[in-house]
């Protein structure tokens, strides 16, 4: 059964503001997730990427703007909605002194149509924790459960928030194969996270926040793309002769941290033969080196690091003219690189 | 399975797994119960001959302040620090599920405390009074008040605090709420306060008051809480200096002159 008229979007945010008294976690914020489809809320910590997701949920009123899951509103169509919705909280959720399969089963009983708790303890690796109190598990077998718990109900749509924060690799490259495998499935995933490799991995989509405002969303190869730039990167011992280099090559070099350097010159062959050649004249080694393509790491320093510095320059409250020109800024940018982009 | 089954299911199962939930529910009554009345060191109140007379009513009472308020409150705050209820609330469960569930996990427990402290008490030679008609409707009544507060603290402080602050208000009322220790024995400020607590007569519909064939006492006004927690207290001007004759006089067996809701109802449900 698919809840809400036809193929309209999964998740609709539009305008959503929400306050914590004077705080305003989550700014004018919009964006849409198509049904079938991985998105990724992506930003540093305190970014609103938790607030957004609990609005969704239904646990925060927004101040303002709207939210739709499933065409439904999550709270007036809350009971309605939490049939087709699976969540997956930060952490904790469940009874300390409870065993996997009995909270499988309990939660379970809640549903109509209910996943078979067995093949979901298998499913997420815990089939020899069954008689392991929910307390005595490690970190990453309370998230795997979590995540089961999430699914338990056949949901249309699950939001798991930082579903691989704090777990070994291990456990984090069996979530993120469960999730990918809801894709195929058809259930629309909304994920927050700060792993830039988890939401490039993962995600259709990606929608980085920062200060509760959109700074970019596009699919992971729009946003690297899109900050496409000429620019070579390299790895080397910290404390080059920046100038001697910049001088050889005909371009500035700098050392944007000990041992990391980037030479502002479009990345021909003939301009990367030329760094190499002078770090071989003096007896340096090559570290590493990247061309072209940005990663999304860099795309989300950057853009983060643009928005903190237009904070600096209007601080909250200093001023309505400040801080719309700081908004305006970064929409701008966020504009062009969409532009690009496409 | 239904939701509330398994709810209630799954509620009784974790309480049961606790040996806490055990001591507090089942070992300290039982405990107290078989000391106090087998080794005679605790004060009567007037009229009373045995003490498994004044103690089994007062037992029972302990045992559902345990249950409803101790082990419902601390359970339920500490699913509340850790993320239960919130996840929960995204379920299709509902509250009203949950909290039904949640007081058929109580009645469970106290009929299991029923089951151990009832017999228990008639093989020390408990002799009830038989006013088992109005001993359920005081049971639920009391039952009501004592969750109300237990939930009260789950959902307004954080879970070590419910924990601190159940088990203080436990043993306060254990010493000051006329359940081991009768109200006339108190000194004086103290028998004031402990005025304005749920009172040691609530659950007397068991009581046999005294062995000398005086009858027991009947009605809401001597029978039923009278205490703030499940409505409003005596009234202050019928405390102080009389209410230590007061209490000699309800335990005699003779209807109290103002007390209780049937009594008041102008100090009705607060």
């Amino acid at each position: 059964m698919t809840v809400g008229p036809g193929r309209d979007p999964a998740i609709e945010v539009q305008d959503l503001t929400v306050r914590f008294g004077e705080h305003v976690a989550v700014d004018a914020l919009s964006f849409a997730v198509e049904r079938g489809t991985i998105v990724a809320l992506l930003g540093p910590n305190g970014a609103g990427k938790t607030t957004t997701v609990e609005t969704l949920e239904g646990f925060r009123r927004p101040d303002r703007g709207t939210t739709r899951v499933l065409g439904l509103d999550p709270i007036t169509d809350h009971a309605a909605l939490t049939r087709h919705v699976g969540v997956m909280l930060q952490s904790g959720g469940v009874y300390t002194a409870i065993r996997p399969p009995e909270v499988l089963r309990l939660f379970a009983a809640y549903y109509d149509d209910p996943a078979d708790p067995e093949e979901l303890l298998e499913r997420v690796g815990l089939a020899a924790h069954r008689r392991t109190p929910y307390r005595h598990l490690s970190g990453g077998e309370q998230q795997r459960l979590s995540l089961a718990l999430a699914l338990v109900g056949r949901p249309q749509v699950a939001f798991l928030d930082e579903p691989t924060a704090g777990i070994d690799p291990a456990g984090r490259q069996l979530i993120r194969q469960i999730i990918a495998d809801l894709r195929t499935e058809g259930v629309t995933v909304l994920l927050t996270t700060h792993d830039l490799a988890e939401a490039e991995r993962l995600a259709d989509r990606v929608v980085i926040i920062d200060r509760g405002r959109v700074l970019a969303a596009g699919t992971p190869a729009e946003l690297t793309t899109a900050d496409d730039t000429d620019e070579i990167r390299f790895g080397a011992a910290p404390g080059l002769d920046r100038l001697a280099l910049g001088t050889s090559l005909g371009a500035t070099v700098d050392e944007v941290s000990p041992g990391e350097y980037r030479v502002l010159a479009a990345p021909t062959p003939a301009t990367v033969a030329a760094i190499t050649a002078w770090l071989a004249e003096h007896d340096l080694a090559l570290l590493d080196l990247r061309a072209g393509r940005a990663s999304l790491h860099d795309v989300f320093l950057r853009l983060t690091e643009t928005a903190d510095a237009a904070a600096v320059e209007a601080p909250d409250g200093s001023g309505g003219s400040g801080a719309s020109a700081g908004r305006g800024g970064r929409r701008r940018r966020t504009g062009s690189r969409r532009g690009r982009g496409a | 399975m239904s939701a509330l089954l398994a709810q209630t299911r799954t509620e009784l199962g974790l309480s049961l797994r606790q040996g806490e939930q055990l001591l507090v529910g089942i070992g300290i009554p039982l405990l107290l119960l078989v000391f106090f009345s087998t080794v005679d060191v605790l004060p009567k109140p007037e009229g009373v001959d045995e003490p498994i007379d004044f103690l089994a009513p007062g037992i029972l009472a302990l045992a559902i302040m345990s249950t409803a308020m101790v082990s419902l409150g601390i359970g339920t705050g500490f699913e509340r620090q850790y993320g239960v209820l919130k996840r929960l609330g995204v379920t299709p469960l509902g509250r009203p599920r949950l909290l039904a569930a949640k007081i058929a996990m109580v009645l469970c427990l106290e009929a299991i405390q029923v089951a151990v402290l009832v017999p228990t008490s008639l093989l020390l030679g408990w002799e009830p009074g038989w006013s088992l008609a109005l001993a359920l409707p005081a049971y639920l009544l009391g039952t009501a008040a004592f969750a109300g507060i237990g939930l009260l603290m789950a959902g307004t402080l954080r879970g070590t605090v419910t924990l601190a602050a159940a088990n203080g208000l436990y043993i306060v009322l254990l010493l000051l709420g006329g359940m081991i220790i009768p109200l006339s024995e108190l000194p004086g400020p103290v028998a004031t306060l402990a005025g304005l607590l749920p009172r040691e007569r609530w659950p007397r519909p068991w009581a046999r008051p005294s062995r000398r064939g005086r009858r027991p006492a009947r009605g809401p006004g001597s029978s039923w809480p009278s205490g703030p927690w499940a409505h409003r207290s005596p009234p202050p001007a019928s405390s102080a200096g009389s209410d230590r004759s007061h209490q000699r006089t309800d335990l005699s067996g003779q209807r109290p002159e103002v007390r209780g809701w049937g009594s008041r109802p102008e100090a009705g449900p607060g």
